[in-house]
């Protein structure tokens, strides 16, 4: 079996790319979806069986799988470099803008497109028609000739989800519900916290999910994502759904309080030789968390429990004030159709498993994590003091285990940088900024992008250490 | 390990660090170095003398001090217990790329992680490399394909690929990474591999030379990556992924670090304050005393500033992905 599925299969999810970039939007392969383009609605079926990365065009009767040659914009640019290099010398000079450079009325492009003529046939018409396309450059010639491809014969990319793909697509359309999460930043938590086989991350993901997803797919079945959270409301992870996910990967998912993994640490801690008190409050985290049979040791988890309870509301608003904004609302109303279709179809085999992921851990994991710990911890709460709660975080780690702090303001990753200096919990401290310029590469026009995203969040990494009785004794 | 290959080799808590164990050595932030835990052995550093017997059943992450009763005679012996310490971390691929001895130039965290997530590598994948270099990448490359996956990897120096073969033994990761001497630029990569590859990466001087190559070992809609550090050698080989690759993306990436440092701000009032001692009465000099210390508390906090020094550059990074054909 390849790690990597290639094509795209009924139920899967996708992402659509329609007009290189213009337009990005998940979708998944239901028979009743559809896609709206331009002044069209198309169904998803053709897509089905076709091998990710296909490009496909809007015809008369749906999308329909382009030809290789044409349809390729690097073509275009291989030909216009083959040309004569006289003709990159002409300027505009001569050129007027006065709006009579066109000899086609619009009512003469109607006319076109309601004799079913092909959108790439009325691309060409236009350019016969322009009296000024001649003395354009060569550049100006291709800029043109893209903008009314994308008019009038618009073309949909199937593209495969991943963490880079979904990253962006975020990025980009609502990056205020993942923290404004460049996707590089997201490469480096990753990377920093050592996400590999076997690894049981630790994760605080109050972006959406993003992390999870990313880390699940890091992990590929292997090893275990605990996404904990604070209060007793689970933070929302939706955004894993845009990943095809195997339901192994998904099992792998629990979501578990982090009162309920602290006081399974001070239990272990305070009584670490009686097995059957272990025992007994492992069983609690597959119950209901009530706040009020937890143990009232004095222990800084219990000063912590009203900041907790404070800030279950902003969280909460925080939900509510993003809805998923990815879908047009048109799409949205198809993609609700899509998903109570699916339910109704696949209810046996993709019902269990979008319930699967998310469970509670069960006590045996608990019990090995409080004894072991976790393996790496990745914290993304953009909107949260996160010195507050890091403290509790890093007892669950394992000695020598790497830790990556996300944030979207440096000042609270700089005080938590600070505390955790002087209590010498970790070591290797480092606040690091990612810096990504893209470049246009094309012969005679190389230069950087002229619009880029000029903030990419910053990241605190770290390695706790083990700050054992001979370092006191020392002392 | 530096990459767990089975569960019970993961790093935990419960683990401790044993006989043949490479172990991180922590001196300093930039002072770091990967060690091979021997019984009999000794490690020396400004901080003192270390035995590598004293670290055999330590959890990793743990302090470890220097021996006492080595060092300088009777007057270092008087003070054994204000010895130096490190710390001993369990290796990773980050670690392993800031420990490593550099017979080439290398790559550094930020290109790395982007490298990786662009390559959009996952346990499983078969991932193909040229030139292998110092080693750097690869064992990042490792760990994001382990443990089912598999690292092909390339270099033209038999020295360079023997030395980072047993860097690979070393540090456990033979049944992931192959290591091979071979001219990709020349010869391009070996026929076993066409239309097996999920991702290539090229570190080369000629990259162009090698696309052809590249294209038809990966599968359709797999991923390539250049990596060059001058853009003419981009412009070349952006031109020929034009034939067979489509979505070519160059990125450069850096990073800037910043420090930490708790401190005060002088206030304007502060001077003020302390014109105003010498003339008050006894009384008064105590109150103003007083509230020159509530300044100073209230003014000290935490401040952060970017660091001076910054790598300027590394190199372009160019993705593309081999072209699906229609129909």
């Amino acid at each position: 079996m390849a790690a990597i599925p290639r094509e795209a299969w009924e139920g899967c999810s996708v992402l659509l790319d329609i007009n290189d970039g213009d337009r990005l939007a998940f979708f998944r392969l239901t028979p009743a979806a559809t896609v709206k383009v331009g002044n069209r609605t198309c169904s998803l079926q053709p897509l089905v069986g076709r091998p990710f990365g296909s490009l496909f065009s809007v015809g008369p009767s749906g999308l329909v799988p382009c030809a290789d040659a044409p349809s390729s914009r690097d073509d275009t640019t291989q030909d216009a470099a083959d040309g004569p290099s006289q003709d990159e010398t002409r300027d505009n000079r001569s050129l007027v803008d006065n709006n009579t450079a066109q000899n086609l009325s619009s009512d003469d492009i109607e006319a076109m497109k309601r004799d079913g003529v092909s959108g790439d046939e009325i691309v060409e018409a236009l350019i016969a028609n322009s009296s000024t396309f001649g003395k354009k450059t060569l550049f100006s010639q291709e800029k043109y000739k893209l903008k009314k491809q994308k008019k009038y014969a618009p073309k949909v990319l199937l593209r495969r989800p991943s963490t880079r793909s979904i990253c962006e697509t975020y990025f980009k359309k609502s990056p205020a519900r993942t923290g404004f999460m460049r996707v590089d930043a997201l490469s480096l938590l990753l990377s920093m916290a050592n996400v590999g086989p076997y690894s049981d991350v630790l994760v605080v993901d109050m972006v959406g999910g993003l992390v999870v997803g990313a880390v699940a797919e890091r992990l590929g079945g292997t090893g275990y994502v605990c996404s904990t959270y604070l209060g007793s409301a689970a933070s929302s992870i939706d955004i894993i759904r845009m990943y095809n996910l195997s339901s192994d990967m998904t099992t792998r998912i629990v979501q578990a309080p982090l009162s309920d993994l602290c006081s399974l640490q001070n239990s272990v801690d305070v009584s670490s030789g009686l097995n059957d008190s272990i025992q007994g409050e492992a069983q609690e985290p597959t119950a209901v968390p009530v706040e009020n049979t937890q143990p009232s040791v004095p222990q800084p988890t219990d000063t912590a429990v009203p900041d907790e309870k404070t800030q279950s509301p902003k969280e909460q608003s925080i939900d509510i004030d993003i809805p998923e904004p990815l879908l047009d609302e048109h799409i949205n109303q198809d993609g609700n159709s899509s998903l109570d279709s699916k339910g109704d179809e696949d209810g046996s085999s993709i019902g269990p498993k979008s319930l699967k992921a998310g469970k509670a851990p069960s006590p045996e994991r608990m019990k090995y994590w409080s004894e072991h710990g976790f393996s790496s911890l990745i914290v993304a709460a953009p909107g949260h003091d996160v010195e507050s709660f890091v403290a509790d975080l890093l007892p669950l780690l394992s000695y020598s285990a790497p830790f990556a702090i996300y944030h979207q303001y440096l000042q609270p990753l700089a005080t938590c940088m600070h505390s955790l200096q002087v209590s010498k919990m970790a070591l290797g401290l480092q606040i690091s900024e990612p810096w990504l310029r893209e470049y246009q590469v094309l012969p005679s026009r190389t230069h950087p992008h002229m619009q880029m995203n000029a903030f990419g969040g910053y990241i605190l990494s770290g390695i706790r250490i083990h700050n054992g009785d001979a370092c006191n004794g020392s002392k | 390990m530096m990459v767990p290959l089975d569960p019970s080799s993961k790093p935990t808590s419960q683990r401790r660090i044993a006989e043949g164990d490479t172990v991180v050595v922590y001196e300093r932030h930039d002072a770091m170095r990967a060690v091979a835990v021997l019984p009999g052995a000794v490690l020396q550093n400004r901080f003192g003398v270390f035995r590598h017997d004293d670290w055999i059943g330590r959890p990793f992450g743990c302090k470890v001090h220097s021996a006492a009763s080595a060092g300088g005679g009777g007057a270092r012996g008087g003070k054994g217990k204000g010895g130096g310490f490190v710390h001993l971390l369990a290796p990773t691929p980050e670690l392993w790329t800031l420990v490593l001895s550099h017979r080439t130039q290398i790559l550094y965290l930020a290109d790395i992680s982007l490298v990786v997530s662009y390559l959009e590598l996952v346990p499983g994948c078969l991932v193909l490399e040229s030139g292998t270099g110092s080693g750097s990448l690869t064992t990042s490359l490792a760990r994001a394909v382990a443990p089912h996956g598999r690292v092909c990897t390339f270099d033209f120096h038999d020295q360079r690929a023997a030395s980072a073969r047993e860097d690979f033994e070393r540090n456990g990761l033979t049944s992931i990474i192959t290591v091979a001497v071979r001219d990709i630029q020349g010869q391009g990569f070996p026929e076993e591999h066409t239309g097996a590859a999920d991702a290539v990466f090229l570190d080369l001087p000629q990259p162009w030379l090698a696309i052809p190559s590249a294209g038809t070992m990966l599968k359709q809609d797999g991923v390539l990556c250049s990596f060059s550090p001058c853009i003419e050698q981009v412009q070349r080989a952006c031109e020929a992924m034009r034939s067979c690759f489509t979505d070519i993306r160059t990125f450069e990436i850096l990073l800037r670090t910043y420090e930490v440092r708790e401190g005060g701000l002088k206030g304007a009032t502060t001077n003020e304050e302390s014109n105003a001692v010498p003339l008050a009465q006894k009384k008064r000099k105590l109150l103003a005393a007083a509230e020159t210390l509530d300044v100073k508390q209230n003014s000290s906090s935490v401040m952060v500033r970017p660091c001076s020094t910054a790598r300027g550059h590394t190199g372009y990074l160019t993705f593309a992905r081999l072209r699906v054909h229609g129909n």
